[in-house]
């Protein structure tokens, strides 16, 4: 069978890309569109410690800054970590995963890419339009964004619209997984990767509902002043926040669940031998999914809500902290009595496992009720999320596509580049990210353009971590680049997989399988 | 019980911060050791022959309990350090706090009003939190406590300060251009000092003619209106006020452009509804003085602009 890059039907070149229904080739499309925006995030993140190298201003103004961090929040956190893996690697991988030809709805699979770069294009349009780049930071918190006389509105309706690919990427995720899993495919022989993308597509489809309905309210509230979050006329600001939280908060579920579900495939087929604990990182998927629906007060602590509210989101919080444990120590179990290789995928994984630890620990002290009073809304904050997102869901990113590359593209990588890379990302990471955590202890807030002269060592620190760190992207993406064209071609099955996509040529064929295997054993069995 | 709930906020803090530090830190120690030491020992040189082990439900159900408990003591002892946070002694001195785009109030009982928030060692001091615009948050690293303060409602918060010495205000939550710069101090004087110092300050209110500084200016640094407007025609956020009256500006009065003089009228509905009438190239972004600022207030304001040549 011919390969899903040959051409076949009415389009050709561009057009058999951007109105094809393939989900291989919606996969691709994500995967180029959302790597762009990651490229501008990044260069706009640069920016930002640029200006911070020194107290005073630097090279920007105040209003600019603002704007900067602001565009560096919408678009890493909406463009690119949000859609990220479900729409990149979900829609590649999970029909071929589970046995099928397609995903269950492949015309609506290629609408919510459109409705992507719609809500993309409109985000762009605001910046030059109105009154100019929003500066309210990726929350839009009320009364602050009613009053700011920037470009809000179109912003807004920039996220609302995304939101809607977001719920269509859901539905079709969880109906695939549902409807077309190949004879023999039972729920605990799916890989734990489908397992992850599964649950997030559950809260996708249940939360983001929720942030569009607010976008919405505080369109109203804008362009017809409706009055229900501004004080002034008789709203409550907090109901915002809740409203607000009620999204974003499993939204950091939606980045980090299908993250998981990547360094559970890895692992086992680095270290050979079947994964440890697959039910009890299956489950955790579910758990964290539900428990962590419930959690998003805890981003309201000093806001003013009810300390009774307080003590219960507190205790929540706590909660979804033993999932997300359980599935470190499964991970860490696996290694045990295996035959270790480690190729580059396994090191990234490795150090996901190490980051999202730092990520997920550094976040126990804003769980717990008196020390976040003295943390939130400081480079703590900034320090551990930036942990738990980058060093978690971005690595998992970078090892899935050491992972999957020779099968995407059908060429294998420069392989030692990407050992020389990931030492630059680590020691820049943490050069980068680490003295946030310090800064934060010490009472540095986030969110500030200047800063007092006490914490200046570290903020330089920072910013020359920042310098190291895209020296290791710039590395690791252009060995990508390069072998893409200029690779050596890919054997079907490099790594000895033995889930269903190792089992096909590579790259797959265009309706991925001659005939639909039947499964006869776990995803995991090497012997 | 923890050690350190006397009251003190940074102890409390600081005791529950090493207490989630120690157990935290063991955990990612245990976790990178045995990853690394696994790595090794079973690396495919030294491995060839892999094991199939696919769990142990006995360890499931240690690594489950063991973390379970671990962060259920982590949430009782934040819970009671917020309580000892939260629960305001008797006899403590009020002071409210009024944020606005971007300078900090401080009202005493006694009717003082300051933009540096003075209090007595060892005294807890209860602050009342609102806000005239936007949402800002009142934190204080060296005593570690923060408080939001939000529009149309009341927040509260306590603390006491142990050591006399002056220590940085800022604003935590994201409030707009000049964030970064909303910043004040708190200077904690000795009893005696303190009431010497409040009781001074109480007489010359008292007095309705204050030593020194002449009432406008002071109502103007006060307001906070110097965060925006300079009167050295240096230029800020807003115009500055330096020879305004008197001149003829641009103005933008719903969205069209129009000119207009600068007479007492102006002055006034400027503070009243500042974004009615806003000059050309500024943000409409000033909170209003309405039912902020008295009438006696307004008057007293507009006759210092009048003078700013």
């Amino acid at each position: 069978m011919p390969s899903f890059y040959e051409e076949n039907g009415r389009f050709r070149g561009f057009w058999a890309w951007i109105f094809s229904t393939d989900h291989k080739r919606i996969g691709l499309l994500y995967l180029l569109s959302i790597l762009s925006f990651y490229a501008i995030g990044v260069l706009l993140g640069f920016l930002i410690r640029l200006e911070l190298i020194a107290p005073g201003p630097t090279i920007m103004r105040p209003q600019t800054y603002n704007a900067l961090f602001t565009l560096h929040g919408v678009i890493m956190i909406f463009l690119f970590v949000i859609p990220g893996i479900p729409a990149i690697f979900g829609n590649f991988f999970l029909p071929i995963q589970i046995g099928a030809r397609d995903v269950a709805f492949p015309k609506l699979n290629l609408l919510s890419w459109w409705i992507y770069m719609g809500g993309a294009a409109l985000a762009i349009l605001s910046l030059f339009t109105g009154g100019g780049p929003i500066d309210t930071g990726w929350t839009f918190y009320v009364p602050y964004s009613l009053r700011t006389p920037v470009n809000v509105p179109l912003a807004v309706l920039g996220v609302f619209v995304l939101g809607f690919s977001s719920i269509l990427t859901g539905i079709n995720m969880v109906t695939t997984t549902h409807q077309l899993r190949a004879p023999g495919m039972t729920w605990f022989r799916l890989p734990l990767f489908v397992w992850g993308i599964y649950a997030t597509a559950w809260i996708q489809i249940l939360v983001t509902p929720v942030v569009g309905i607010t976008l919405l309210l505080t369109l109203m509230e804008r362009l017809v002043g409706v009055g229900i979050f501004d004080p002034a006329k008789g709203g409550d600001p907090l109901l915002y926040q809740h409203l607000f939280w009620i999204y974003s908060h499993p939204a950091v579920y939606i980045m980090i669940l299908p993250a998981m579900g990547i360094i559970s495939e890895i692992l086992p087929v680095f270290a050979r031998r079947t994964i440890f604990g697959y039910k009890a990182i299956a489950f955790s998927s579910l758990a964290i999914a539900i428990v962590g629906s419930f959690v998003w007060g805890h981003h309201m602590f000093v806001s003013g809500q009810s300390d009774v509210a307080s003590v219960v989101f507190s205790l929540l919080t706590f909660l979804v902290a033993v999932p997300s444990g359980v599935k470190v120590f499964n991970w860490v179990s696996t290694l045990y009595k295996g035959s270790i290789e480690v190729a580059p995928p396994l090191l990234f994984a490795l150090t996901f496992i190490f980051l999202f630890a730092i990520g997920g620990l550094t976040g126990l002290f804003q769980g717990a009720l008196a020390t976040d009073v003295h943390l939130h809304d400081t480079y703590w904050v900034v320090g551990h999320f930036h942990y738990v997102i980058f060093g978690g869901t971005g690595f998992a990113i970078f090892g899935a596509l050491h992972y999957w590359f020779p099968k995407m593209f059908g060429r294998m990588y420069h392989r030692k580049i990407p050992y020389i890379a990931w030492g630059l990302l680590f020691v820049g990471f943490n050069t980068l990210y680490f003295p946030m955590l310090l800064l934060g202890w010490q009472g540095m807030p986030r969110r500030y353009f200047d800063y007092l002269p006490q914490f200046h060592s570290l903020q330089f620190l920072s910013t020359i971590g920042s310098w190291i760190l895209i020296g290791g992207l710039i590395l690791m993406f252009g060995n990508l680049v390069h072998c893409l064209f200029k690779g050596e071609k890919a054997e079907s099955n490099p790594w000895g997989g033995a889930t269903l996509e190792w089992q096909i040529p590579s790259p797959p064929p265009r309706e991925n399988f001659d005939e639909i295997p039947l499964v006869s054993k776990g995803p995991y069995e090497y012997r | 019980m923890i050690r350190g709930l006397t009251g003190l906020s940074d102890e409390i803090v600081q005791n529950i911060f090493l207490y989630i530090a120690v157990i935290s830190v063991s955990i990612l120690v245990l976790i990178t050791f045995l990853m690394i030491y696994f790595t090794f020992r079973y690396h495919r040189r030294r491995n060839p022959h892999p094991e199939d082990i696919h769990g142990n439900l006995w360890l499931e159900i240690l690594w489950t309990v063991i973390p379970t408990l671990l962060v259920l003591s982590m949430f009782y002892y934040g819970w009671t350090g917020f309580h000892a946070l939260k629960k305001v002694p008797e006899g403590a001195l009020k002071v409210k706090i009024t944020a606005r785009t971007w300078s900090w109030l401080f009202e005493y009982e006694n009717g003082l009003k300051e933009t540096e928030l003075t209090i007595p060692i060892e005294k807890p001091i209860h602050l009342q939190l609102t806000s005239q615009d936007v949402i800002h948050s009142f934190y204080v690293p060296a005593f570690r406590v923060k408080q939001d303060a939000v529009p149309g409602m009341t927040t509260s918060l306590w603390f006491r300060a142990r050591d006399l010495g002056t220590y940085d205000v800022l604003c935590a939550e994201y409030c707009g251009q000049q964030h970064a710069y909303m910043l004040t101090k708190v200077r904690v004087l000795s009893e005696e000092e303190f009431y010497r110092w409040y009781e001074e300050k109480g007489k010359e209110l008292q007095m309705k003619k204050p030593v020194g500084v002449p009432l406008g200016e002071r109502l103007f640094q006060e307001k906070g209106c110097m965060a925006c407007h300079s009167v050295d025609g240096t230029p800020r956020v807003g115009p500055t006020l330096k020879g305004l009256f008197g001149k003829t500006i641009v103005v933008m009065t719903e969205g069209k452009e129009r000119q207009l003089k600068v007479d007492e009228d102006y002055l006034r509905k400027s503070l009243l509804e500042p974004n009615a009438d806003v000059v050309k190239g500024f943000p409409p972004i000033m909170p209003s003085q309405k039912g902020v600022s008295t009438e006696e207030d307004i008057t007293e304001l507009v006759r210092y602009m009048k003078e700013l040549k």
